[in-house]
């Protein structure tokens, strides 16, 4: 029977759950690291084993954490017992090693003026669709790198930040962030990338080469409402059947994209509020969406304080209400933007986390919810590993 | 033998119970010892100082007989005490944020 393994990071730790196909009684193991920011946690869809974890914290800054038992030992890569027993010497330390390509520009602040490129930490790591060693880091400040030695080491694909936008891009509310890579399954030189607050890119080649797509976002909060960039995109999401189809929430709107981003077109529809942070589409369905409304840009919390997941059938538009299982009074939890997550199950299973440290599970597309647990820390993020 | 306390988190990452002693086969300054540290425990690396330009990370500090030595050299030899081991060279996360 299938398994499901869910990877939660948090303020104080990653946790990981786990449950068979059936998805009714869970086990939960963690804090992995405990007290540390854990901002994202992702295994590779080539190797159920290989699991790539991004620990930070204003003292000691940034870790990379790898396991290659599925969350059972962890080890900063290159620093395991066994690579630091070797007689060659190989271990570096070079693992949380992130240096800007070349002399690292400006970009704006958030009084107008400019400023340098700084690193703070790593938002989002996507391990590569081919290769268990390949995996991706977006960081803050807004930056690409990849590692191809398992997260021993890292290299910027500096041709992104240094777009000649680079300098108009500006930090949003959380820091000027690349949160979301999406890696093309038909295309392995096509990714898409997100940042806070510049907006959505495309790299065609592999990376050495970026693009902004962000024609057709509306911004009221830029001087510009139609800039090229300076929108604050909080999420994108595509199906793996469909990628030149992409979803976006952004910071207001709801938008989508069938030409890889070229054009987009907002389907907020009836949406009760189109502010938000998540967006995920459902494993067997493309046109099949997911949101959590939020009420405001100043009110972190759910419309009506009901906690409601919305999903649309029709790629947008159109949205019913996913309510059963979820607290609908007296609740305001925030989903943020990495902490939604579906798995690949029949019926689909689909997962969130919240800023009061729940972690829903629906086992039927949406339909129906159940906290897997309730008393977490803040939830920064979830992914899902379907096993065989 | 020098002796070095680090503060619980990086205790966690480097896998080591206690004190850490070590040896350092220099004059003792901040420099060697974080040198020798970083040597013994790669993973420590960029957690204590900047990968790049060694500066210490802003929320990290040192303190050695009762005194803060931050903001002295990393060159500056350490107090005798320190250099033979009877009294620790710490490093401790300051108390800040929540």
């Amino acid at each position: 029977m299938s398994k499901v393994r869910v990877l939660v990071g948090t303020r104080k730790g990653a946790f990981i759950l786990t449950a068979d196909g059936a998805r009714k009684r869970w086990k939960v193991s963690g804090p992995h690291f405990a007290g540390w920011e854990i901002y994202h946690v992702k295994g590779s869809p080539v190797d159920q084993n290989r699991i790539y974890a991004s620990q930070t914290s204003g003292w000691f800054g940034q870790i990379i954490q790898r396991s290659d038992d599925g969350g059972k030992k962890w080890n900063t890569p290159g620093s395991s017992a066994e690579e630091l027993k070797s007689p060659d010497g190989t271990s570096k330390g070079e693992s949380n090693k992130f240096v800007y390509d070349g002399v690292p520009g400006t970009h704006q602040w958030y009084d107008g003026t400019q400023h340098p490129w700084e690193f703070k930490r790593v938002w989002h790591l996507e391990p590569s669709l081919h290769d268990p060693e390949h995996v991706y880091a977006g960081v803050e400040d807004a930056a690409l790198f990849e590692s191809k030695d398992g997260g021993k080491s890292w290299n910027e694909l500096s041709g992104l930040r240094k777009h000649d936008t680079g300098p108009k891009w500006q930090p949003g509310a959380g820091g000027m962030c690349l949160h979301t890579i999406l890696l093309d399954p038909q295309d392995p030189q096509r990714i898409y990338v997100a940042i806070s607050a510049a907006g959505a890119f495309r790299t065609d080649d592999g990376g050495k080469t970026w693009k902004p797509i962000n024609h057709g976002l509306h911004s009221e909060y830029i001087p510009d409402p139609a800039a090229e960039v300076g929108h604050c995109v909080h999420r994108i999401a595509l199906h793996s059947s469909r990628p030149n189809t992409l979803f976006m929430q952004k910071h207001w709107d709801v938008m989508r994209s069938d030409d890889g981003g070229d054009s987009w077109r907002e389907v907020s529809g009836n949406l009760p509020s189109d502010f938000g942070f998540p967006i995920d589409v459902h494993a067997h369905e493309p046109e099949t969406v997911y949101v959590v409304p939020i009420k405001s840009d100043s009110e972190h919390y759910p419309p009506s304080s009901r906690l409601r997941v919305y999903r649309s059938r029709t790629g947008g538009n159109e949205w019913e209400a996913l309510t059963k299982g979820l607290p609908q009074r007296n609740c305001y939890v925030n989903v943020l933007r990495d902490a939604m997550s579906v798995d690949s199950l029949e019926p689909c299973g689909i997962y969130f986390g919240t800023t009061g440290g729940q972690v829903y599970g629906s086992a039927d597309a949406g339909d129906s919810w159940k906290p897997i647990v309730r008393d977490l820390p803040a939830v920064l993020s979830v992914e899902v590993q379907t096993l065989p | 033998m020098i002796r070095v306390v680090l503060p619980p988190h990086l205790r966690t990452l480097a896998r080591v119970d206690g004190d850490v002693e070590l040896d350092v086969n220099a004059t003792a300054t901040q420099r060697s010892i974080l040198d020798e540290l970083e040597t013994r425990y790669p993973m420590l690396r960029g957690t204590m100082r900047d990968h790049v330009t060694q500066l210490r990370r802003p929320l990290v500090r040192f303190f050695a007989c009762g005194e803060d030595l931050s903001h002295e050299s990393p060159d500056a030899p350490l107090p005798q005490a320190i250099a033979k081991g009877s009294e620790p060279f710490v490093i401790i996360g300051a108390i800040a944020g929540g």
